[in-house]
């Protein structure tokens, strides 16, 4: 673990220039902790444990986001696990109900309403319908996805899988686990597949 | 006063309608901010701040004027561009506002719970008129202040200082805290603002690893005044605004981790201009 943080840090190209004495990363690593419990206060749905961080959180914020080789494939086969499908049922749900998804960006935040669903917000990072001109560029472009690339089995199963656990395609990705986390619900994820997937969806025209 | 009031929403609700394009839409709120820039909203806060600054407030009934911002007593200008820092009297890193909230302490004998209440304007709940953290409608004293205060600053090099253990150790925290993913989002500081040109829906991101001229602009134009809201933001507001949006709990006001990742984003930004309070969208 020691040796770990050594590597994260000369790896982060952020050092610190000039510093005839820096304190030990332990020593960080202790001010950072204190700093977590006492500069936080819990708020509606937002409650402390959130601070807490799981394996994945915590190695990929070691590594600032990227991780060696080994990690990587640790990360994503133990994630490919988590992934859950509906117990019956098509993975292709009604791409009209999934760009509403896409468009919202609500759920989860302490100015939430918690007995609201959530949405997947994915417009905020990437473009989706070409009619929406207000989309973000964090992701990548998901116009004409479906066209692209078909509506098989398989690439629904991927479509489906990605957004439930993009942690099991592509460790420490900056999209949320919105399955595995429980953002957004198994039938909210179809109706995003959907809106990929469907030669209808707007996505694909 | 009134005038601002009723342009600023106005505006605001006209930003959308601007153009269709994105490319386009970019363009107008730049020649927007460029219209208003000679009559920002924000010289109204930092009037306030600066009389508020003089005024004998408090249960010891005094004024600030002796408040010590790192230069020394009552030495305000270039103060902030050198925040935070480390003050032996509290044996802290401290950035403007946590070292306001000590002033307000120290001079004017409030509690720091009563110097903390109201760090925000117009966060919606209209404050009495008697709150002495608040003025009119939903005025934030601790705004205010800080407004005038970092305007003492414009124009000048942002030159945090790092020679105390515990200012670098601020530093090297606020790195960790930077890159820190949690929530249920796995949402850390890094997750936005890395890569260029990126955006959430239209609006563009600074780059705050790779890009230090995106780090000076964003830490130099801090506090703004952000038209879409009619009020005037600071750096504490705007870290307690990404870290809502990550899906953390909420940021203390004045905490120990705000002071900290302000000391990385000020050290990321060293050397830049400091041009606040600006303009936002």
């Amino acid at each position: 673990m020691q040796l770990k943080i050594v590597l994260a840090f000369a790896l982060g190209g952020l050092s610190v220039v000039g510093c005839a004495i820096r304190p030990s990363d332990s020593e960080v690593e202790s001010a950072t902790a204190r700093m977590l419990q006492t500069s936080f206060k819990p708020r509606g749905q937002a409650t402390v444990d959130r601070l807490n961080q799981d394996e994945v959180q915590a190695v990929c914020s070691l590594y600032k986001g990227e991780p060696p080789e080994a990690a990587r494939e640790k990360i994503e086969k133990a994630q490919q696990t988590t992934i859950r499908y509906p117990n019956s049922g098509s993975l292709l749900g009604d791409w009209r109900q999934g760009e509403r998804i896409a468009q919202s960006g609500v759920g989860k935040q302490f100015t939430d309403d918690p007995g609201r669903p959530a949405g997947g917000g994915c417009y905020n990072c990437h473009q989706l319908a070409p009619r929406e001109l207000s989309f973000g560029t964090i992701g990548p472009s998901l116009y004409q996805f479906g066209k692209l690339r078909g509506s098989s089995e398989a690439i629904q199963k991927y479509a489906y899988g990605k957004i439930y656990n993009s942690e099991a395609f592509s460790a420490c990705s900056n999209m949320p686990r919105f399955g595995h986390n429980g953002v957004l619900t198994e039938e909210q994820i179809t109706h995003l597949v959907a809106l990929l997937l469907d030669p209808d969806s707007p996505v694909n025209k | 006063m009134p005038f601002y009031r009723l342009l600023a929403p106005v505006l605001a609700a006209m930003l959308p309608c601007v153009s269709l394009a994105q490319q386009d839409t970019q363009k107008e709120i730049e020649r927007y901010r460029q219209l208003l820039q000679e009559s920002n909203p924000a010289e109204l806060y930092e009037a306030r701040g600066e009389e508020l600054w003089k005024t004998r407030r408090g249960p010891k009934s005094a004024s600030l004027e002796s408040c010590d911002l790192g230069l020394g007593p009552g030495v305000v200008k270039g103060a902030y561009v050198q925040l935070p820092r480390y003050f032996a009297d509290t044996d802290r890193v401290q950035d403007a506002e946590s070292r306001l909230v000590t002033c307000m302490v120290t001079l004017q004998g409030f509690t720091p719970e009563e110097a903390k209440r109201n760090p925000f304007s117009g966060t919606g709940v209209p404050m009495l008129t008697t709150d002495p953290f608040s003025g009119v409608g939903r005025r934030s004293v601790m705004t205010d202040i800080v407004a005038w205060v970092a305007s003492e600053s414009r124009g000048m090099k942002i030159a945090p200082r790092m020679s105390h253990p515990k200012e670098r150790e601020a530093y090297q925290a606020g790195e960790r805290l930077f890159f820190y993913r949690a929530g249920p989002h796995d949402f850390a500081c890094v997750s936005c603002h890395s890569g260029e040109a990126k955006r959430i829906r239209l609006q563009t991101l600074p780059d705050l690893v790779h890009s230090a001229k995106d780090a000076q602009r964003a830490f130099g134009t801090w506090p703004g005044y952000r038209v879409s809201e009619g009020e005037l933001r600071s750096m504490q507001w705007r870290l307690w605004e990404c870290f809502r949006q990550q899906r953390f709990p909420e940021l203390e006001f004045a905490s120990d981790a705000s002071i900290a990742l302000t000391m990385f984003l000020a050290k990321r930004a060293e050397g830049g201009s400091f041009d606040a309070p600006s303009l936002k969208r």
